[in-house]
């Protein structure tokens, strides 16, 4: 394992970014809020496709985070964008833990075809529920921080791309140590060969839940988000073309590097952002252009770019083995 | 002296074929056993039960007492028997370091989240036992660039890490020119010997399994043919006639 940055160093690269929001002009910061967003969802999809499997249905964890907090917003009226936050992740966290451990015993394609089977029926539940507000959702209001309103446009975008860039930068943290762990290693050995990871003592389903764990408390705490900016949440939070757009970050990123995460996520609603501007009838042509460009040029995704070098040895693919057979009969 | 491995009327069947047909065996701490037999024989029909990959279709396996025929291949390593595999099975993307390392790592209860994969000890103790092998100077380097018999020996030191009190070996020095096959199995006994009293070697390398084994168990077609001192074993007229091929 290679030591890159230091947590300290990247504690203060998160302080820079979040300053930085200070010069942003004002779309710009929306911008990033939803790039920050995808990007805490992405990570956990990166965090689990180093064990070798790939969730399709990530808008599940999503849409409970993101509903769990629009329910105690407008039940209880908790407002606070960092306790929402943590409401969402443990929504998320919740139903992570009870499908993760029934989830893990399969892999490849089967796994992720499972969490999109499970997505949509959440989907299907939440588009029938009228309590809920069907297939039209509901409302919630604008989100507080420490008992703070912003009136102010430009002062709630920047809160909230700031509690964002906060949030998502920590986790980024956290799975830069996880990864460089000894789970973080044991996580790619399961991605390899789960048979000899048994054999060895280790639990690979153990490895792979709390793994799955980890990628639903960062896809539910990306919900809070989302809702928090759209202040707004319908069924389509779950649904499986949402899903599929965290899994795009997650390719175009690439599994070496948490960096490119961001990267990736911000490139991708800048590319969105313009083509929807200057071709706004062929906006998915541009998109579907850059991300075949991405997958030609750089297979292993927007991280290879700078990781290539640093472990050249180490190859990873930018999409895990789907379909690969996990392990191998002695 | 009570056997570590008590193996009793095991039975196992793949449709009509039979891979175990009332195996018994009991294997002494302290010794050095050889399996033999034809491919298909049973031999690592046999291994697979004992390790938990098989479950057998009736009979016991003891581990010091314990039955341990219906657990995982995780319980049983947990619980002191150790293997290495014909075609070794290592973490390809890893490099020799690593994969010592993830081994190391299922020692504990639990892993930690947040300790570098590379703590010093960790890393001390897998470069100790790659040092064993004669491979420490590739610690560093990826599996997918080592050759095949230095895998093979990486493998056998995975097995190594929970100094198991059973280690069984599929054919350790297959894979290996005859010029070092001597040389191959002469490190593998040395580096084995301080973590692993008993041993059990699937072998068809006669040679290598007169020189080294206390005692040789011969299978034929999913029962013990022959077991006991290896000169006895290897003269042993059906044994010669079925497994080693001396006689017409």
């Amino acid at each position: 394992m290679k030591k890159g940055l230091h947590p300290l160093v990247m504690i203060a690269l998160v302080a820079m970014v979040t300053l930085a929001g200070r010069a942003l002009p004002t779309w710009t910061l929306s911008l990033a809020t939803i790039a920050a967003s995808n990007a805490l969802i992405a990570l956990g999809i990166v965090v689990l496709a180093r064990t070798g499997n790939v969730s399709f249905g990530q808008g599940l964890f999503f849409a409970a985070g993101g509903y769990g907090v629009a329910l105690i917003a407008n039940t209880w009226g908790l407002t606070d964008a960092v306790a929402q936050v943590i409401v969402g992740a443990a929504c998320g966290g919740l139903l992570g833990l009870v499908i993760g451990p029934l989830i893990a015993r399969y892999s490849g394609i089967f796994f992720g075809m499972l969490t999109l089977a499970l997505s949509m029926v959440f989907y299907g539940a939440l588009v029938k529920s009228t309590a809920l507000g069907g297939s039209d959702g509901f409302n919630v209001g604008r989100p507080s921080l420490f008992g703070m309103s912003f009136t102010d446009p430009r002062e709630a975008d920047f809160m909230l791309y700031a509690v964002s860039v906060i949030v998502t930068g920590f986790a980024g943290i956290a799975a830069t140590i996880l990864f460089r762990s000894e789970f973080g290693l044991a996580s790619l050995a399961v991605r390899e060969n789960n048979l000899r990871v048994e054999y060895l003592g280790l639990s690979a389903n153990r490895i792979i839940s709390i793994n799955f764990l980890i990628a639903a408390i960062f896809a539910g705490a990306s919900g809070a988000f989302a809702l928090m900016a759209q202040r707004h949440i319908d069924p389509q939070f779950a649904y499986w073309t949402t899903s599929g757009e965290f899994v795009f970050v997650a390719v175009l990123a690439g599994n070496q590097s948490v960096a490119a995460v961001f990267v990736a996520s911000m490139a991708l609603e800048l590319v969105r952002s313009f083509s929807n501007l200057y071709l706004p009838n062929t906006w998915q042509l541009v998109l579907g252009v850059f991300l075949l460009g991405v997958i030609l040029f750089l297979p292993r995704g927007i991280g290879s770019l700078w990781i290539r070098d640093r472990h050249r040895r180490r190859h990873i693919s930018a999409t895990p083995p789907l379909t690969a057979e996990r392990g191998a009969a002695p | 002296m009570n056997p570590v491995l008590s193996v009793s009327r095991l039975e196992k069947r793949f449709g009509a074929v039979v891979a175990a047909d009332a195996l018994t065996l009991d294997i002494p701490a302290g010794q050095k056993i050889s399996l033999i037999g034809a491919n298909g024989a049973g031999k690592t029909t046999f291994v697979n039960m004992v390790t938990g990959y098989l479950k057998p279709d009736s009979g016991t396996i003891l581990l010091d007492g314990m039955d341990i025929g219906r657990r995982s291949p995780r319980s049983v390593a947990r619980l002191g028997i150790s293997r290495s595999f014909q075609i070794p099975q290592l973490f390809v993307e890893l490099t020799a370091a690593e994969n010592l390392t993830v081994a190391i790592s299922g020692i504990g209860t639990r892993m930690s989240l947040r300790a570098p994969a590379e703590a010093q000890g960790r890393r001390d103790k897998a470069v100790e036992l790659l040092q064993r092998f004669g491979l420490a100077d590739l610690a560093d380097r990826p599996i997918s660039e080592l050759a095949g018999g230095v895998r093979k020996l990486i493998d056998i030191a995975m097995a190594l890490v929970r100094r198991p009190k059973l280690l069984l070996l599929d054919e350790p020095t297959s894979g290996v020119s005859a010029e070092e096959k001597f040389t191959t199995m002469d490190r593998v006994i040395h580096a084995v010997a301080p973590d692993a009293a008993t041993i059990v070697f699937v072998e068809h390398d006669m040679e290598i399994v007169s020189r080294y084994a206390d005692r040789v168990v011969a299978f034929y077609q999913g029962r013990i043919l022959a077991d006991g001192l290896p000169a006895d074993v290897l003269n042993n007229l059906e044994v010669r006639r079925y497994v080693t091929g001396g006689v017409r």
